[in-house]
């Protein structure tokens, strides 16, 4: 495999990471294109960003979704903090974002995001992730193929069973 | 067996400094796997607590090649390996996996087993049987991707009959099945019940969930909880706490939001779904005999050995289909620690299940096994077998069928020890007929405030306490699981190990001397209050 510049996973495939991540306090929006600014940055300057296309917000595991709700479709896409692995949050602003907005781009984990939360967080709408970055990243992918294709095939994970099944007789 | 691979991958991993220990904890909690005083410590999922005697062989077999010759039944109807050694936990969850069986979810931040009564399906008092029900929230809570790290452990009960022997209001849900004037199914939904530190009985926040919601209900209760819950104090995380910040209804109003958003949603189900469920739970073939005949052969058998008369009224109880009954074999004999079973009672178990029960047992959550499809017309050679392996004491509901968590001998978090101070009262009231006499008394033992041991709920409930260094004992009084369901009240400054059995027998004293009719100790209690105890106990100094 070709050696890439900051690795991610995007879609299921292994590919480049153009983003930079601008830290919470950072006091001004940058001129920079292909930013990843904080949620309270970005309702600060909503009508700034409402004419770059090259902006995407961040965020944190306190910072719900309805935060930011209104202007959803300005942003690239919506990446979400894990300070900690062990903070569960994220996984209920992934699924508020897809079910209650119906939001349809890029959600990206950002954080200490582990090889062994990925599957989860694929099927709580997940779509990119940024790998902590000790974290073996080609084995992330394999790992990630395994389980989709457990997932797709029924495989052991009873609750993604029973919700296809509900599914489809609903 | 996809994730038997997998954890096996991780604990190597593991064991050669690849993942650290705090990357590793929770991936080894999903899988049971707790690290005690002295070993680390596996538990075995159960679910609801139906074992199939080829599963009970297996346990038994596990806990001969892994582990010491025994194991313990837990409250949370789940089975517990003291001493596995962390290298071969992989081994043994292949092994579990052979029958169906595994760790997944016993312990961590997650939705841990759905428990339920331990007579599901053959309880004379029940509305309809509550396990299809467990199951679908077994299949729902089992691998929830939104759910697996919430702010703490989440406890579900599930209570379908008039007694709730689940104790389900103290539980993060307790959900209590109902039909409406219309004949339809549903559930009374209550939260934030829980023991632990912060006792709390649980709040009821619906009515009537109509059940094809019922999972889309409990999703929004989670959802709620999953954001909003505490996560900078361990103590503070439970959802009892948040239900108290937000307020009942403030709680109320954000669960309906987001149960409206997802009602009628991918997680309504269908009543071919149900029909599905209840099709795993199928009654069994039982026999029609003359029930009236049968009865009275058992009574005569009962007139002429009294033990065995014993042993009837205070272990066998009723059951739906004439001519049968369900069997408690008690895990509490005098000198042994509460829910323990060796390797050879597991087998016997096993065994009596096969020859009397449908090769079906359950758990119950006071630690005991239960044969739920006997004929009665096989109570007498049941009750020798029983008695020889051990498992025949008749002592069911009594004060010495007491609930007792591991506490100081097995457990790192405890203050002071818990099971000799079971076997201390069992030894203070080893005369039958004055146990007899006492009737149902709920006798509860924690060996710490974290309440494995369920103290609050308990009749009498007694903690272990640190009293500048040496263990103490707190007594509690009025605490009761069912659905009147109450938390006991401190009775005074706390005893010494050797003092306790006096204590209760002080209490017991009490309530003979009070009791109207066949009041039992709790009513006694509601009736007099804590005063007469009070007084009883310290001025006997
Ligand atoms: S109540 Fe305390 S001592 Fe007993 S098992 Fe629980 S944590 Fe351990």
């Amino acid at each position: 495999m070709t050696e890439l510049d900051n690795p991610m996973i995007k879609d299921g495939v292994l590919c480049e990471n153009h983003w930079q991540l601008v830290p919470k306090g950072h006091p001004e929006l940058p001129g920079a294109a292909n930013i990843i600014v904080p949620a309270l940055l970005a309702l600060e300057h909503q009508e700034r960003i409402a004419q770059r296309n090259d902006i995407a917000v961040w965020l944190d595991s306190d910072e719900p979704p309805e935060l930011i709700a209104d202007q959803l479709p300005q942003y690239c896409f919506i990446a979400i903090n894990f300070p900690v692995f062990s903070d569960g949050r994220g996984y209920s602003y992934a699924r508020t974002l897809r079910q209650r907005f119906q939001y349809c781009g890029e959600v990206r984990a950002i954080g200490d995001v582990l090889l062994e939360q990925l599957f989860y967080l694929h099927r709580c709408g997940f779509s990119a992730f940024e790998l902590r970055e000790d974290q073996n990243i080609e084995e992330a992918l394999l790992r990630f193929n395994d389980f989709s294709e457990a997932y797709q095939s029924g495989g052991d994970q009873l609750q993604s069973v029973l919700s296809k099944r509900l599914q489809q007789s609903n | 067996m996809e994730r038997v691979a997998q954890f096996r991958q991780q604990t190597e991993r593991y064991l050669s400094g690849e993942i650290s220990e705090a990357e590793f904890l929770p991936l080894r909690l999903q899988n049971g796997l707790y690290i005690q005083r002295l070993a680390p410590m596996l538990r075995i999922a159960i679910p609801y607590g139906m074992l199939s005697s080829t599963q009970l062989h297996k346990l038994a077999d596990i806990s001969r090649d892994y582990d010491k010759g025994y194991a313990h039944f837990t409250t949370r109807q789940n089975l517990q390996l003291n001493w596995p050694k962390l290298a071969e936990v992989p081994d043994i969850l292949e092994e579990l996996a052979s029958v169906e069986m595994h760790a997944i979810q016993t312990s961590g931040n997650c939705i841990r087993n759905t428990t339920t009564d331990q007579f599901a399906g053959v309880a004379a008092d029940e509305l309809e049987d509550p396990r299809p029900y467990c199951e679908l929230i077994r299949q729902w809570s089992t691998f929830h991707p939104e759910f697996a790290y919430l702010p703490r452990k989440f406890k579900i009960a599930v209570c379908a009959s008039e007694t709730d022997r689940a104790a389900s209001q103290v539980h993060d849900i307790g959900l209590h099945l109902k039909h409406n004037d219309r004949g339809e199914t549903g559930f009374t939904v209550f939260v934030g019940g829980g023991l632990g530190r912060t006792p709390v009985i649980g709040t009821r926040i619906c009515e009537f969930m109509p059940r094809a919601e019922i999972l889309n209900y409990l999703d929004a209760i989670l959802r709620v909880y999953n954001q909003l819950g505490r996560r900078d104090n361990k103590y503070k995380a439970r959802i009892k706490i948040l239900v108290r910040a937000l307020g009942a209804d403030a709680f109320r109003d954000k669960v309906q939001q987001e149960f409206e958003l997802v009602r009628g949603g991918e997680m309504t189900v269908p009543d071919s779904e149900f029909q599905r469920m209840a099709g795993f739970f199928t009654t069994p073939d039982y026999e029609s005999c003359d029930a009236a005949a049968v009865s009275t052969a058992v009574r005569r058998q009962a007139s002429d050995d009294r033990a065995f008369a014993r042993w009837l009224e205070r272990n066998v109880s009723t059951h739906k289909t004439p001519g049968y009954a369900a069997v408690t074999l008690s895990l509490k004999p005098t000198g042994i620690a509460p829910g323990d079973a060796t390797e050879q009672q597991m087998h016997a178990a096993a065994e009596l299940a096969d020859s009397y029960s449908f090769g079906e047992l359950r758990v119950s959550h006071e630690q005991n096994l239960i044969l739920a499809d006997v004929r009665q017309a096989d109570l007498y050679p049941l009750w020798k077998q029983a008695q020889a392996a051990g498992m025949a004491t008749p002592n069911i509901g009594t004060l010495n069928d007491m609930i007792c968590c591991p506490g100081g001998d097995f457990c790192s978090l405890a203050n002071a020890k818990s099971i000799p101070i079971a076997e201390a009262i069992q030894r203070q009231f080893d005369d039958l007929d004055y146990l007899y006499d006492i009737g149902e008394v709920d006798l509860n033992i924690s060996g710490c405030m974290n309440a494995c041991g369920h103290h609050h709920v308990g009749h009498i409930g007694i903690l272990g306490v640190d009293k500048k260094g040496q263990e103490f004992y707190q007594v509690q009084l009025g605490g009761d699981s069912g659905h009147e369901a109450s938390l006991g009240k401190v009775l005074g400054p706390s005893f010494s190990q050797d003092e306790v059995p006096g204590v209760i027998n002080s209490l017991i004293e009490v309530y003979l001397a009070r009791r109207q009719g066949d009041e039992l100790f709790i009513d006694t209690y509601r009736r007099i209050g804590i005063e007469p105890f009070k007084t009883r106990v310290y001025s006997n100094d």
